[in-house]
Parts: C-alpha cells; sequence; structure tokens
C-alpha cells in the first residue's frame, strides 16, 4: 500500500544537523572489525529487544549487509530509527566490554545505522526486499496510535500474513519519532520514510481518525480477533501554579511537535531567554533545541538536584556544550507577568524560604504527559499512576484480546521499549492463533 | 534462496561448510553442537594409535590490533581412546543422518589401516580422510607429512586404503613440499576419491624475547609447529587452484585453510573447491560463525542470479593461467581523486622509494634530474592541480601520476588509506593481445 504524507519544508526542525551522521563505508569497516564478536555479550542483555549485535556487526565485517540487516530486523523492525534515537550510551554501547578496558566502546548504534540503510539502499538497487511475507492467514488485527509499538505490532504480524491495520488520530503517522524526538537524531521526514517502508511489507495506516471518537474500542474488538493499543501518552501535564496559563508559557512536547512539524512556526527574535521546568529527557531536549536555534539563554530549573535528575548524563553534558544551564533545586511557585511584558518565575529554594525571580521570554512545562488510557476506555484496569496493566510477557490487558503496549504500559520509557512490547503482543497473538513467526525472533531467542 | 547442498563424491551435506580435523571435530558432543549451528559435516580429529600431547600447544600472531591473524600448534593427533570416539561417530550418525561425518585417520601398517577403516566405517562414517599432512610430531614417526612428502609412499598408502575402503576416500595434502602437484597426482594414481588441502605450514612463529624460548613453550624448550589461519589463505588458494589446473587432477577437491567469512570460501569454491572446511576461524570464536557463512554465501548466490552453490564452483579457476599467456601489451594506472584525497603522501613516497618515480607533488618539482638514468624524478609532464581543499586551514597537496613512465603496478592504490581514492583504469592500447609465449613462437623475446 502507498502511502503519502506530505511535510513542508520550512519547518525549523530542518536547521538541524545529524550529530552521529552515517558512517561511510570505511568507517564501518573499521568499527565493525573492532567488535570482538564477545559471546553472551552483554550488549545484547541491555537492549530491550535483544538484538544479535555482534552477529550483526560481524556480518559488516564480513560484507553481508542484507545479512547484517535481516539480523537486526528480526528482532527490530525499527533497527533504522532506533539505531538513531536510542540512548546507546545508557543501552548496549554502555555495556560493551571495551568500557572495562578503558576502551571507546562499539559505536552500535552507528553501525546498525550503517547496516539498516545500507540495506535499504540495496533493496531498492536489486529489487529484491528483504523480507518475504508469509501468505495471508484469516486474521485481523486493529491498532490503535501510530507510533513505534503499534507500527512494530502491525509489522510483525503483517510479515505472518496478518491483516493488521493502524488508525491514527495524528494527520502523521510515526508517533512521537515524528513529532517528538529531537531533529537533530531524527527528522520528520525520516520517520515518515521508516513508515513509509513498513507499508510495503503489509503495514496498513489510516490517519485523522481518533478511537473514542471516530470509532469505539468494542467496535474494533468485534470486527477484529484483536486490538493493539498503543497510544503513548497525551498533553504536556502543567504542574498547578498561578500564572500557568499566561501566554508564552508552553507545554514542552507541543513546542517540540511545532519546531519538528510546522511549517508556519518560528521562533520570535524577541525570544532572548527560555526557563524550562523539568529536569528529564524532554526537559534537557527542548534546551538543547532552542539553544541551536538561537535562544541566547536557556535555564533548566529543577526541583531537585543533578545527581537525582532522570534525564540522561550525557545527553545534560550536551545540552550544556550549547550554554544550557541547570539551575538545581528550585521548586516553582508562580508566574507572573512584568511590567515589561515579560515573564517572571517566582521559585523557592528547596528546604529553604529563599525566593528567586526568574526573568524568562518563554516557560516551557517539562514535567511529564497525561496519561489518559483511562479517558477512552473506562474499564480499563491501570496502575495507581494511571499507566494500563499488562501480563508481562503476552502484553494482554484486562480486556481480553486487547494488548498494549509503549508508553502507555510504563508510563514513557524510550522508542526500543514500545518496539519490543509491540513485538511481544505480535508474537502472543500469533501463539494463540497456532501461528509460528518465521519472519521474527522470539523473545530471548527461545525458538 | 540458492541451494547451498553438495555432494563430494558422493558425501552429501545441506551446505559447503565442513569443520576441518582439529580441536572442533574431538569429540562427538562438539560435533553435534556444531551441526546444530549450521555446519554442514565434520572431519573428526584425526584418529589413530592414541597418543600423549604436549602442553602448551599453541602460539599466535597477532597483527595490528588484530588477534590470531595466524595460528601454529604442536598438537597431535587424538589423544583419547579410539573406543570412545567410534562410539560417538555412531551417535552422532544416528542422530544427524544428513550431515557429513568423515573420519580422518592415520596409522602405519598396512594391518593397521584395514582395521581402522573398518571400524571407522562400522561405526556410521560417511567417508574418509587420510591426513598425510600433519608437519610436526607425527612425521618423525614415519607418518603425516613424511608421507605426503614422499610420493611414491603416498600412493601406496592410498592405494592400500582403496582395497579396504567402502566410503568415499579423501587424501589429505600437506603444502610442506616442492610441487603440489605431484602428491595430487600420487593420490590419484593411488585411487583416491578426493583431495583436501592445505594441512598446516611447517613453521616458528616467534620467540619470547625475554627467556630467548621459541612459541609456543614446553618447559624452556619448543619446536616446530604447523600454521594456519588467516595468514596461510592465498597459499592454500594457490595450491588448490594449481591442482584445479591439472587436467589429470580429476577429483573434487575440499578447500581448506585460512577461511573466515563466506568471502574466504566463496574464492576456494570459485577456485575450484567443492566444499571447504574450516578449523582456526571456529578456534577463535565458536561453531557460531557459520551463520554468517550460510546466510552471506546465500546472499552472494542471490545477488548473482546463482541458483545453487554448484554454479559457482570452479567459475575463477578457468582466469588463472601461466604467466608466459599473460597479455604483454594490457596496462593500467592509477587516477587520483583530488577531492576525497587527504594529502598524506604515502603514494609519492611508495612510488618514488619502492615503486618507479612517477608521482609527484608541487613540491618535489624541485628536485634534480637523476642523472642520464632512462628516467628521472621530475615529470615530464605539467604538474596537475596540487591543492584542491583544505584539511582545517592546512592545504591538501594532491599528488599527480606521470602515466608516460607509470608501469602500472597497482602499489601506490594498494597503500592508499582512502577508499576509492586511487584507482587503477586500463589505458586503452591498439597494439592487440601479445604473450610472452606468444612473442616466442614468433621467434621474438
Ligand atoms: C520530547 C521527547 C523526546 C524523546 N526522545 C526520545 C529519544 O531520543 N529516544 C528514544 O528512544 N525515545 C525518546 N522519547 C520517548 C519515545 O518517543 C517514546 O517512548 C515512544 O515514542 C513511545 O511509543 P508509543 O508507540 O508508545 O507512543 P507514541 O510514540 O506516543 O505514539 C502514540 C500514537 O498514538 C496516537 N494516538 C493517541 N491516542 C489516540 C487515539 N485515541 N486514536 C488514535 N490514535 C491515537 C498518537 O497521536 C500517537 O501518534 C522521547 C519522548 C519525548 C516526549
Ligand atoms: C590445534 C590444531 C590441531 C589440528 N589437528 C589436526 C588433525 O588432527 N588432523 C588434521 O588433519 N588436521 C589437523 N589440523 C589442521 C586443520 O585441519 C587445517 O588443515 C588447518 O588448520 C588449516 O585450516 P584453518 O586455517 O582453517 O585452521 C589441526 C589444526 C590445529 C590448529
Ligand atoms: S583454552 Fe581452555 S584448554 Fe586451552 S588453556 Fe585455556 S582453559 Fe585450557
Amino acid at each position: 500500500m502507498k502511502m503519502n504524507y506530505q511535510l513542508t519544508e520550512n519547518r525549523l526542525e530542518t536547521k538541524f544537523h545529524d550529530v552521529k551522521p552515517l558512517y561511510s563505508v570505511s568507517e564501518a569497516e573499521i568499527e565493525a572489525n573492532r567488535c570482538l564478536f564477545c559471546f553472551e555479550p552483554p550488549c545484547i542483555k541491555a537492549c530491550p529487544t535483544e538484538i544479535d549485535i555482534p552477529g550483526f556487526i560481524r556480518k559488516i565485517a564480513s560484507g553481508n549487509i542484507r545479512g547484517s540487516a535481516e539480523t537486526i530486523f528480526r528482532s527490530n523492525i525499527l533497527g533504522t530509527s532506533t539505531s538513531r534515537v536510542c540512548p546507546v550510551e545508557e543501552s548496549c554501547s554502555g555495556a560493551c566490554v571495551y568500557n572495562d578496558l578503558d576502551n571507546k566502546p562499539i559505536q552500535i548504534g552507528r553501525l546498525q545505522r550503517f547496516a539498516t540503510h545500507k540495506a535499504m539502499e540495496l533493496e531498492i538497487k536489486t529489487d529484491r526486499p528483504l523480507f518475504l511475507p508469509s501468505e495471508a492467514v484469516d486474521k485481523k488485527v486493529a491498532l490503535i496510535g501510530a507510533g513505534p509499538a503499534s507500527l512494530s505490532c502491525a509489522a510483525y504480524l503483517a510479515l505472518e500474513g496478518v491483516q493488521s491495520i493502524i488508525y491514527e488520530k495524528n494527520n502523521l503517522p510515526g508517533g512521537l519519532n515524528t513529532t517528538g524526538v529531537a531533529p537533530y537524531k531524527l527528522m520528520a521526514e525520516d520517520a515518515l520514510d521508516e513508515v513509509q517502508w513498513l507499508s510495503k511489507y503489509g503495514v496498513q495506516i489510516q490517519t485523522g481518525i481518533e478511537i473514542g471518537q471516530d470509532f469505539t474500542l468494542s467496535q474494533l474488538l468485534d470486527e477484529n480477533d484483536a486490538v493493539f493499543l498503543g497510544i503513548g501518552l497525551g498533553q504536556d501535564t502543567f504542574p498547578g501554579i498561578k500564572g500557568e496559563d499566561l501566554d508564552n508559557v508552553w507545554g514542552a512536547t507541543e513546542l517540540i511537535k511545532k519546531i519538528k512539524n510546522d511549517s508556519n512556526f518560528e521562533l520570535p527574535i524577541e525570544v532572548k531567554k527560555v526557563v524550562i521546568i523539568g529536569g528529564g529527557n524532554t526537559a534537557i531536549d527542548i534546551s538543547r533545541e532552542l539553544a541551536i536555534l538561537g535562544v541566547s539563554e536557556v535555564d533548566i530549573v529543577y526541583r531537585r538536584t543533578e545527581n537525582v535528575m532522570p534525564g540522561y548524563k550525557h545527553e545534560l553534558i550536551h545540552a550544556r556544550e550549547y550554554g544550557v544551564r541547570l539551575l538545581e533545586s528550585y521548586i516553582p511557585k508562580e508566574i507572573l507577568k512584568g511590567s515589561d511584558g515579560r515573564l517572571q518565575l517566582l521559585t523557592q529554594k528547596t528546604n529553604s524560604s529563599t525566593e528567586s525571580i526568574h526573568n524568562a521570554d518563554w516557560i516551557v512545562m517539562a514535567i511529564g504527559q497525561l496519561k489518559f488510557a483511562g479517558e477512552i476506555i473506562p474499564e480499563l484496569d491501570l496502575d495507581d499512576s494511571g499507566c494500563v496493566i499488562v501480563d508481562e510477557t503476552t502484553k494482554e490487558t484486562s480486556i481480553q484480546n486487547l494488548f498494549a503496549g509503549g508508553d502507555c504500559i510504563n508510563g514513557g520509557k524510550e522508542v526500543v521499549n514500545a518496539v519490543a512490547d509491540g513485538r511481544d503482543a505480535a508474537h502472543a497473538m500469533l501463539k494463540n492463533w497456532g501461528i509460528y513467526p518465521v519472519n521474527s525472533n522470539l523473545k530471548n531467542r527461545e525458538q | 534462496m540458492a541451494d547451498l547442498s553438495t555432494n563430494f563424491s558422493g558425501i552429501k551435506s545441506p551446505n559447503p561448510f565442513w569443520l576441518a580435523s582439529g580441536p572442533p571435530t574431538n569429540c562427538g558432543e562438539q560435533v553435534m553442537r556444531a551441526f546444530d549451528a549450521g555446519w554442514g559435516g565434520a572431519v573428526w580429529k584425526t584418529l589413530g594409535e592414541p597418543i600423549v600431547n604436549v602442553s602448551s600447544r599453541l602460539a599466535a600472531v597477532d597483527y595490528k590490533g588484530q588477534k590470531m591473524t595466524g595460528l601454529n600448534n604442536i598438537e597431535l593427533i587424538t589423544d583419547r581412546p579410539l573406543e570412545s570416539n567410534f562410539k560417538e561417530i555412531y551417535e552422532v550418525k544416528k542422530r544427524y543422518s544428513d550431515h557429513a561425518v568423515v573420519a580422518s585417520l592415520m596409522v602405519e601398517s598396512k594391518e593397521e589401516w584395514k582395521e581402522i577403516i573398518q571400524r571407522a566405517e562400522d561405526a556410521g562414517a560417511d567417508g574418509l580422510e587420510l591426513n598425510f599432512g600433519c608437519p610436526h610430531g607425527m612425521c618423525e614417526r614415519g607418518m603425516g607429512s613424511s608421507v605426503g612428502q614422499e610420493p611414491k609412499v603416498l600412493e601406496l598408502i592410498t592405494s592400500w586404503v582403496m582395497e579396504y575402503a567402502q566410503t568415499p576416500v579423501l587424501v589429505k595434502l600437506t603444502p610442506n613440499t616442492g610441487d603440489i602437484v605431484v602428491p595430487g597426482i600420487a593420490a590419484v594414481n593411488g585411487g583416491a576419491n578426493g583431495i583436501s588441502l592445505i594441512n598446516t605450514v611447517k613453521s616458528i612463529i616467534g620467540v619470547n624475547l625475554d627467556t630467548l624460548v621459541p612459541l609456543p613453550g614446553v618447559g624452556g624448550q619448543s619446536t616446530n609447529g604447523g600454521y594456519c589461519g588467516p595468514a596461510v589463505k592465498p597459499i592454500a588458494l594457490y595450491m588448490l587452484s594449481a591442482l584445479a589446473r591439472e587436467p589429470k587432477i580429476n577429483i573434487p577437491i575440499s578447500g581448506i585453510g585460512g577461511i573466515s567469512t563466506w568471502q574466504d570460501a566463496a574464492e576456494f569454491l570459485a577456485l575450484g573447491a567443492t566444499n571447504v572446511q574450516v578449523c582456526t576461524a571456529v578456534m577463535h570464536y565458536g561453531y557460531r560463525i557459520v551463520e554468517d557463512l550460510n546466510d552471506g554465501l546465500n546472499n552472494y548466490l542471490d545477488d548473482k542470479g546463482m541458483v545453487s552453490v554448484s554454479e559457482l564452483i570452479g567459475k575463477a579457476a578457468d582466469n588463472v593461467t601461466d604467466w608466459g599467456d599473460l597479455d604483454l601489451n594490457y596496462g593500467v594506472v592509477p587516477k587520483i581523486n583530488e577531492d576525497t584525497c587527504i594529502g598524506c603522501q604515502l603514494c609519492y613516497i611508495a612510488c618514488l622509494d619502492g615503486g618507479h618515480q612517477c608521482i609527484h607533488t608541487r613540491q618535489s618539482l624541485c628536485w634534480a634530474h637523476h642523472g642520464e638514468s632512462d628516467h628521472g624524478v621530475n615529470p615530464r609532464i605539467e604538474p596537475g592541480p596540487a591543492e584542491t581543499h583544505n584539511i582545517g586551514t592546512t592545504p591538501v597537496h594532491v599528488p599527480f601520476v606521470d602515466e608516460d613512465e607509470c608501469i602500472g603496478c597497482n602499489l601506490c592504490s594498494l597503500i592508499c588509506p582512502v577508499p576509492g581514492c586511487i584507482t587503477m583504469e586500463e589505458i586503452p592500447h591498439a597494439k592487440g593481445r601479445e604473450s610472452w609465449n606468444e612473442r616466442i613462437a614468433k621467434g621474438l623475446r
């Protein structure tokens, strides 16, 4: 099925440079040959999709690029985008045994990008697809939300001949890969190219359809053999302080989406100072994005200290390279409008009564996103924080034949976790129907 | 999906990848794990009167950051009771009927050959491999390479074996000989059904400069061993092609020596091997390497539009010829890509000191002409663009080639660190093909 998603040219995200560009052939060869090809290595254990990492790297070294990409995709069908967005410093590369030798770890993400990118070029050049989807079986699955979780689930089902249709409320598919991930890692057009590639293998997507509005869940459950919920998280949450509804107070993901997708959006030159409230990766991402776009002063205001911050250390280091400051132990109290028309954030130091005023042209809230699964499916079992409760292995929810994965079950982790969930749910459905997956690897490769 | 299955003189296997006789085929448990991993066949660790081995046994050459580019060993044949080995062969064959199990054998007298052949075949071996190649220890006892180096003895023992053997027989040759074709023909004359080569190359791998004991050390002493691994591949490829080109050698060849990737294997197959065997690469990384061997070969065959591995076998063999038949009028010259050149000047210095003084830089132009030798270091051509781009603020000095002087040796393209920067391109010539043999036939020199 051919899908065409139009992105306009003047998006702010096109101003960013790729921080980890595609390796040249010789760079890839040198890096691949550095891999020790460890047995039962820690890098695989650190990957939520358990890609056979030394296996795919050895195939790069031997020149078997097609085989290398197949090895990746059999465990992680979104191997193309994850190679670029995964926090490899924390996962696979962070576990590489070279770290123990005080040596630079293998650049697994960049090798993975090389293999998947080159294999897709080969696919076109040789006119031979990487996968041969199985013949159609009499099974049908509807998936809600076209983010990484549903895309992975739909793809692994489609590869086994299951009819898989994703309903997406946004006008673009891809979920946060398209709307949220920092453009210096992955641009929206790259995310859409990946979706396009998946559609070649039978993944169908209908955009502009919101479940809860256009269809109900029970309709989908009636008409399909199973339903997968991959709705991610909702709108940015706000701290509930006075003045947070003033103009020029943004939600972080709302602002990032504008930077990535909206061609009419520009950063006004008057915006010289931005204060970001939060301490996670979204706070760090938007701080770095604004600094790169030319905001001269970007401060992250965090209520606790750097050592307990949920944002990754390596991300903070990079943000600081662009001049971003972290202000520790400030609790936001109120937002005021100054006489000059600028915003003023009133904060209080943790464990003290000292108050400060931070002037800002914009204030960005990056303290989290809404968990809204309960809003569209009230009868669903949720945990205290609002995450959908699923069976650990099958990803089935409290409602029979309703599976779920990604941010809506884990409260917001990484793309690769969503991919793993989607794959595991697909495998559980296939198992229920007595279909053995021939185009993907089972978890722990327990074949 | 290409068909990878092979038939070697009647020994069938699901793919052309066999384990060579050595530590990876020491016992049944190992061979079964190897088959599970995807190996098509295994040549069992050489069987004979059990011996006593030494410790240590192995030493290796590391080359510029890569471990074990060459391996040397002083291990002998099996040190386990024959009874256990045969029992395990039986168990393996019972469970893996589609895979090839070949018993490697080495004994002395005709009586002993008769007995061991019978026992191996009774155990269910699909074929026999005669180890006439081990270049250390066993040869001092009149076996191994001491047989492989004596064509008459090799032929005689092979003919003994053929009297008794019911299954296909491969003769495994030693590379430690003057002309590999001679023992190859002896194997054919002795009636063998196939040849496998190479066994290890006689070697001393190095000396520990602290203790002044060569490696591997055995209590302050050492001995010569057998060399194998990636370093020996070119030797093996040559010997394979020499046999494949010899009309009298009309039996299939199993290629061994330095194979660690599917590309290595494809080269052996293209030069005429019917299948390949691997030892060192498995000792380095384990049986799991076979996954890429199968997958990579399969993808290569698909890319080439070949439906089975047999289509590849021997495809490059006819392109090997005697030097005297090469076209003397053919020529290539290097083209340096000015945009990708990084200005390291390695090609310049290589050609100046180790080539034929045909690459120049702007700076080198001030050099004096070297007297009246046939050609000097000053180019006869106008210099090309010397600086096309900067690295940082420093301009890159791109060397240029005096094509009239270049003899087309390839050296510059071999040492250039930038992929695709120096390419050797054919220079058209109007003279037509002429080889040295053709010149001799015309009475020229
Ligand atoms: C700013 C930001 C940066 C990030 N950066 C990274 C990163 O660099 N690396 C990384 O690995 N992870 C990153 N993440 C996390 C990652 O994006 C998520 O973990 C991942 O996208 C979750 O996938 P998902 O499929 O569960 O949800 P999503 O990607 O959120 O997709 C859910 C989709 O469902 C749709 N939807 C919702 N409700 C409905 C409905 N009722 N009907 C139809 N469709 C609906 C939404 O429109 C959306 O397209 C980032 C997250 C954010 C917010
Ligand atoms: C430790 C060791 C033991 C070996 N033992 C035998 C043997 O018992 N019989 C035999 O025919 N070859 C033996 N070989 C030689 C291998 O079968 C093979 O011919 C050689 O190593 C070249 O292949 P490679 O480069 O893949 O290792 C041995 C090699 C090694 C390294
Ligand atoms: S590899 Fe195994 S057998 Fe060899 S020395 Fe080490 S522990 Fe001993």
